[in-house]
């Protein structure tokens, strides 16, 4: 069997340390991908095991039983179910954490079940002795029917036993270890008489969930006798879970002994602190400022020099290629928009950083358990932290981490609303627009005014998810029960492997997911920026040479202005001047109109179109110029500087508002898996900026 | 005493008697949360609700309103 390839599948609940035994097995060779049609991840990677056999480890969601109620618990029961499916395991290892082995065990006895080859691996074995756990390995393996593995993934040992283990699939018993029909004898012979081929735990498994399995089997057995209201079925599935406890406290009373004086001293003591009712705010809130403080100063280095090593790319390219179309393509359209997305991934990478070693260390269940009072007001959930200061990164990966809320409509809530909060790629934004009409003064000698004006943005950012929260929860007529289960893990000290790992997954989840799009609208966005109808695109050089005042210009300054020229006669020039009508009452001309066309791509674009439009082509995108030539912009009627008080704040709280990411759109519909969702977010969210700038400006103007 | 989760101080611990299935999640009957286990309520949140209860070793946060639906008998009355 040297040549054979070993398919294994990892299973087991969540915060059993599973990623880090997957980790160990496969080093970094793991390839990270999507299931088809779900954004769930599909994590799997290659394992060499004794005797020169290879295996290939596929990573499953984490889940606490094969009663799903995610999609992503959904995966593990779809493919389980599926001998047909490519991915189908030879052998399941199932990952339990050893201070809590009596509830991972529910999941290892319904693997059992559905008779797979499984190995039971018993994590974090170093924290036996602490805890004052033994265990009788010999007994536990006879009773339940499997081989055991005692790992220690913090220290890496057992996993050579694991793979051993895994190589020896075949000696492996496929008997389950008790029999969960007998919680209703005469259902179940029925059902076995009627599909005498099947498994009988497969065919519960298939009526009491969900699943894409077999689309025919299903509806036979919704035709047939054994149909039962849904509360049966729950009480059936109460039934089954009891007697599967029952087992295992039966297993658990000989196998395992536990010195309880050792045990819950530092949980009790840290949870004390961290939840406490005053400590625990100040801390939530410190380490908030913290992570907001340190993001900003480390990521600024890596920017400055993404920037001007694309930059220079660029104009590399343009100098050494020969001059034409697939130039331009490149230089200014295809390198540009790769630029426009490796600029953010300093900044989401380090806020993921920050996350993930709070997730990983425990801390982030008690600031749930402290939010959750505040958040179900306005009708989200303790679980929606997450993703609403993940949103100050990227509400991409955000809106992915809503996944964990088991409340449908709380879920929803708040993947409508965490697109308001302050991306990164509203920064650049920002930050022209307040250095033009905010005087840098210092206030009370202590805030820089700028820096205020800044911080106010972010807290309108989660004001304005907050209120449109609340909004939501009044109007939105979804039925739902307020189930709120949140697990409280121990407290442990981050693993470095693992905080890696989720930082590289959530950073690729921003490339892949708005990558493509912010690419693909750069090179649309170029294209209608560098044609246009008619002679007056293609002849701009003739015509504005040609014009006496332009006669004595420098060459350059010559060149400038015929790009304008173009553009404001380019696809892109036109929709701008057609969309002044609508923009006019909020303080913005025609070019303003292109640049925030351009930001549908990705909000950044505003600063880079802006340079384009007013002829600052030839000395780069360098921002005083633009600021510069900005504020020196007058309205041709009025003779009013055109980035005045008035527009700018009304600017401002257009981009604080506006949906203005079509990858944020993509991402809600594949999670909500309808269109009328980010339909609302679209025109509810853009409707309402509107709104706003329409109201400041009228006022301030 | 028999009373509701909900009504359990900080601290005391009791065994679940009862519960209404239709109201409590299936995970959290998956956590060990059956009739005949014991329960201690180890935090309350700030503003009172949600509340942290060790219920066969395994520890959750469950909000109020579904504490309601577990009856217990307290077996440490402080």
């Amino acid at each position: 069997m040297a040549a054979q390839n070993i398919k294994i599948a990892l299973i087991g609940n969540p915060n059993t340390g599973k990623t880090s035994v997957f980790n160990h097995l496969t080093g970094l060779n793991q390839q990270v991908g999507n299931y088809p049609g779900i954004t769930v991840e599909r994590k799997s990677g290659a394992c060499k095991l004794p005797n020169g056999t290879k295996g290939t480890i596929l990573d499953l969601p984490g889940t606490y039983s094969l009663n799903a109620s995610s999609i992503d618990e959904n995966v593990v029961i779809e493919l389980l179910l599926n001998k047909t499916d490519k991915d189908y395991p030879d052998v399941a290892v199932v990952v339990t954490d050893v201070e809590n082995l009596k509830r991972n065990l529910l999941l290892f006895t319904q693997i059992k079940d559905l008779e797979i080859p499984t190995i039971l691996v018993i994590n974090m074995s170093d924290r036996m002795e602490r805890k004052g756990i033994s265990l009788d390995i010999a007994y536990l393996e006879q009773q339940l029917k499997t081989r055991i593995a005692l790992v220690s993934s913090r220290k890496g040992t057992g996993i050579d036993t694991l793979k051993g283990l895994i190589v020896n699939y075949h000696s492996l018993s496929t008997e389950p270890c008790l029999n969960a029909s007998s919680i209703d004898p005469e259902y179940f012979n029925g059902l076995r008489n009627v599909f005498p081929t099947q498994q009988l735990y497969k065919l519960w498994l298939v009526i009491t969930q969900d699943v894409n399995f077999g689309q025919l089997e299903r509806n036979e057995l919704h035709n047939s006798s054994f149909a039962k209201s849904k509360p049966e079925l729950k009480r059936l599935q109460q039934k089954e879970t009891i007697k599967r406890y029952q087992f295992i406290n039966d297993v658990l009373k000989t196998g395992q002994t536990i010195d309880n004086s050792k045990a819950k001293d530092l949980r009790a003591k840290l949870d004390r602190v961290l939840t406490h009712k005053v400590f625990g705010y100040v801390i939530f809130f410190g380490v908030l400022m913290l992570i907001f403080q340190s993001i900003f100063s480390w990521s600024s280095v890596p920017m400055d020099f993404i920037d001007e090593s694309f930059a220079s790319l660029a104009s590399y390219t343009e100098a050494h290629m020969a001059p034409g179309k697939l130039t331009d393509l490149i230089s200014q359209g295809i390198i540009p928009g790769i630029g426009g997305v490796v600029i953010f991934i300093p900044q989401i990478a380090f806020l993921f950083l920050f996350i993930s070693v709070l997730e990983e260390s425990g801390y982030m269940s008690r600031v749930v358990f402290l939010m959750d009072k505040i958040m179900k007001r306005f009708g989200l959930s303790g679980k929606s932290v997450v993703p609403l200061i993940s949103g100050t990164a990227c509400a991409i990966p955000a809106i992915m981490a809503a996944r964990n809320i088991e409340n449908w409509r709380e879920r929803l809530i708040t993947i409508l609303v965490t697109p308001f909060t302050t991306c990164s790629a509203r920064l650049p934004v920002y930050t022209i627009l307040i250095s033009l009409i905010i005087p840098e003064k210092m206030i009370f000698g202590l805030f820089n005014q700028q820096g205020l004006v800044l911080m106010l943005l972010y807290l309108l950012g989660f004001g304005g998810a907050i209120l449109s929260a609340w909004i939501l929860n009044k109007i939105l007529q979804v039925k739902h029960k307020s189930f709120f289960v949140a697990e409280m893990p121990n407290y442990k000290l981050p693993l470095f492997k693992n905080v890696v790992l989720n930082v590289l997954e959530k950073t690729k989840a921003f490339v892949y997911g708005a990558g493509k799009i912010i690419l693909a609208l750069s090179i649309l966005i170029w294209f209608m920026g560098s044609h246009g109808p008619g002679e007056k695109f293609s002849q701009a050089e003739t015509i504005i040479s040609s014009q006496p005042e332009n006669k004595a210009l420098p060459e350059d300054q010559l060149n400038d202005k015929i790009a304008a020229y173009q553009l404001e006669n380019s696809y892109i020039g036109i929709v701008g001047k057609s969309i002044e009508p609508v923009i006019k009452p909020l303080g913005y001309d025609w070019k303003i109109g292109i640049a925030i066309v351009g930001s549908f791509a990705a909000r950044e674009v505003f600063v880079g179109t802006l340079a384009t439009i007013y002829n600052i082509g030839s000395s780069g995108e360098d921002e005083a110029t633009i600021k510069q030539r900005m504020n020196a912009e007058v309205d041709p009627i009025t003779g009013k500087k055109i980035f005045n008080f008035a527009t700018g704040v009304s600017l401002l709280l257009f981009y604080a508002f506006a949906m203005q990411c079509i990858s944020t759109l993509a991402i809600t519909k594949k999670e909500t898996n309808s269109w009328k969702w980010p339909l609302i977010q679209l025109f509810g969210m853009s409707g309402f900026a509107y709104v706003v700038s329409l109201i400041t400006y009228q006022l301030l103007k | 005493m028999r009373t509701t989760l909900a009504n359990l101080k900080k601290g005391q611990r009791a065994v679940i008697v009862d519960l209404n299935i239709d109201a409590i999640p299936l995970k959290l009957l998956e956590m060990g949360c059956l009739p005949g286990n014991v329960v201690e309520l180890l935090q309350i949140a700030p503003l009172g609700d949600p509340i942290y209860i060790d219920v066969n070793d395994s520890h959750v946060a469950i909000r109020l309103e579904t504490a309601a639906e577990i009856d217990v008998e307290i077996i440490t009355v402080l």
